[in-house]
């Protein structure tokens, strides 16, 4: 991982501001509604204490205290402290129904928590509208949801308003063809429609993007491509919160790896700081050299 | 209208007429033993139980066909109606959530608003023989349309979860998120009241009518009871599933607009 390393510290030596070229809809400088981008040029990566992990590299933009969720009567998640930085790609691993994916739900409140208190940018998430918090939260989830009708009526469940024109030009952004704009959605290939999700989330402008294992079901092409669509975005300044089991790929993509064990944080930090990790159930979860 | 109500009485089989007509059960029971489709106990208990049931509304229906009888037993025997409707929902569609309440809720308002029209524009006098059998009507016609809307909608919320949280992820709010659902199931609940609407006369005679023709009626009054019959009908089901299902749609989800888990 030392390109991608070497590639995040680049990106975070410079206070930037970024548009995703998407046509007259989009003001020059606001991305989607993205607004200032990376400010911070903090690199420190993660102290893990016990199951608290306190994160101070970059923005941070979720903070959970105590987090406690899952079935009231078999809590999934029982204690999750962390602050997540607003920046690149983070990888949550950890072992097969250790609430990788309940941690994610929680973020954009499908699903809220048991117990804790959880925070986006300062503000707590049971304050804020739900349909708010998730029109700036995008979610990219591993069945890609797709909605009756044309790749462009899909669109107008995220944004009434948009344009063929405008359409075409995020469909272009996320690497698809705008002619695909009136194909029937249920024709589209799984990459294809994973892409189109993507295509679909960034409508709302959203300022982070959940995927849970938005990968796991697509063929090596599709997936190689989609997470070259997880860094273009983290590029230009949308934060990714990704969720995966595939070792193999948290090594391409990850910035930071949360790995959560028993529901509870296990680690949290730089790839290259958790391949040293003490803990042999972290070192596995993230493929490290042995 | 009343009149062709009391025409009814006109009407009388005995009990030859009844045991004549009681033999046709016997040719589904040796259709059945024929076959050997095992049918010939349910075929019998259903006829028994038909014969039971409808003696004892015949010999309770006593009680409110008088117009010197207080409208007090109408009421008590709609509100029998409404609750046993509620029960039957809720057993048929067990899982739906709060189905009971909402259930009874959905035919008391359908019931208010469909007889409130044909009682408040005087299509009927205001008296039990009217109230009882309309009330029946519109229960028992909207009771299958009910249970169709209310298990649909428990189905999708399950299997189209995915679907459902994927508009919920883009900003949607629970009921933007639901509506395409919510119309499906709507429509898949009215349109075979449309449809026999439709056919009305043409693949078959409606039981109303041809009850009272058989009974005596004028064919020209019996039609025009059996407009006004089918018309109630269809207003009652629309409403009553209407009802039902905006109330379940709003039970789907929580108040934080997440999809709960049934």
């Amino acid at each position: 991982m030392p390109e991608q390393t070497s590639h995040l510290k680049a990106l975070n030596s410079q206070t930037r501001s970024v548009g995703l070229g998407v046509g007259p809809a989009v003001q020059p400088g606001s991305g989607f509604g993205l607004g200032s981008g990376l400010r911070s040029n903090v690199d420190t990566g993660g102290i893990v204490k016990g199951s608290t992990v306190e994160c101070v590299a970059g923005r941070t933009g979720f903070s959970l205290r105590e987090v406690a969720a899952g079935p009231p009567e078999a809590p999934i998640l029982t204690d999750i402290t962390v602050d997540l930085p607003e920046e690149g790609i983070i990888l949550i691993v950890g072992p097969s129904g250790s609430g990788k994916s309940t941690l994610l739900r929680l973020l954009n409140r499908l699903d809220d928590p048991l117990d804790g208190a959880i925070t986006w940018r300062g503000e707590a998430l049971s304050a804020m509208s739900p349909p708010t918090l998730r029109r700036q939260v995008g979610t990219i989830f591993q069945r890609a949801p797709l909605f009756e009708g044309s790749v462009l009526d899909n669109f107008r469940v995220a944004d009434p308003d948009v344009s063929p024109e405008r359409g075409g030009h995020v469909l272009e952004h996320v690497g698809l063809s705008a002619a695909l704009l009136d194909r029937d959605a249920s024709t589209l290939s799984g990459g294809e429609a994973q892409r189109m999700c993507v295509a679909r989330a960034l409508l709302t402008r959203p300022k982070v993007l959940l995927a849970d294992e938005p990968t796991a079901a697509l063929d090596i092409d599709a997936r190689m491509s989609i997470e070259g669509l997880a860094r273009q975005l983290a590029d230009e300044g949308i934060a990714v919160l990704w969720v995966s089991h595939d070792t193999d790929q948290v090594r391409r993509l990850a910035d930071h790896v949360l790995a959560i064990v028993d529901g509870k944080v296990a680690a949290f930090g730089h790839l290259s700081e958790l391949d040293t990790h003490a803990d042999p159930i972290v070192r596995r979860l993230i493929g490290a050299p042995t | 209208m009343t009149a062709a109500f009391l025409a009814l009485g006109r009407a009388d089989i005995g009990l030859t007429g009844l045991a004549a007509s009681g033999g046709l059960i016997a040719v589904g029971v040796g259709i059945s033993l024929w076959r050997g489709l095992g049918l010939e106990r349910s075929l019998l208990w259903a006829a028994l139980r038909a014969l039971v049931q409808l003696l004892i509304v015949g010999w309770a229906l006593q009680l409110v066909v008088d117009p010197d009888d207080s409208l007090i037993w109408s009421g008590v025997w709609l509100l029998f109606m409404l609750l046993f409707a509620a029960w039957t929902t809720a057993q048929r569609a067990a899982g739906v959530p709060k189905v009971f309440a909402l259930s009874l809720l959905a035919y008391a308002l359908s019931g208010i608003v469909t007889l409130g029209v044909l009682f408040g524009f005087q299509v009927y006098e205001l008296e039990g023989r009217a109230i009882v059998p309309l009330a029946g009507i519109v229960v028992g016609n909207s009771l299958s349309a009910t249970v169709l809307v209310s298990r649909q909608l428990l189905e999708v919320a399950s299997e189209q979860r995915g679907v459902i949280e994927g508009r919920l992820a883009l900003g949607l709010s629970a009921r933007d998120a639901f509506q395409p659902h919510l119309q499906r199931a709507l429509r898949t609940a009215l349109v075979p009241q449309i449809e026999t609407t439709k056919a009305v006369g043409i693949v078959a005679l409606p039981g109303a009518m041809v009850g009272l023709i058989l009974a005596g009626v004028d064919p020209a009054d019996a039609v025009m009871v059996q407009i006004s019959v089918m018309y109630l009908v269809l207003g009652s089901v629309a409403t009553t599933t209407t009802v039902m299902s905006l109330g379940i749609s709003h039970e789907l989800f929580t108040p934080a607009q997440q999809l709960r888990r049934l």
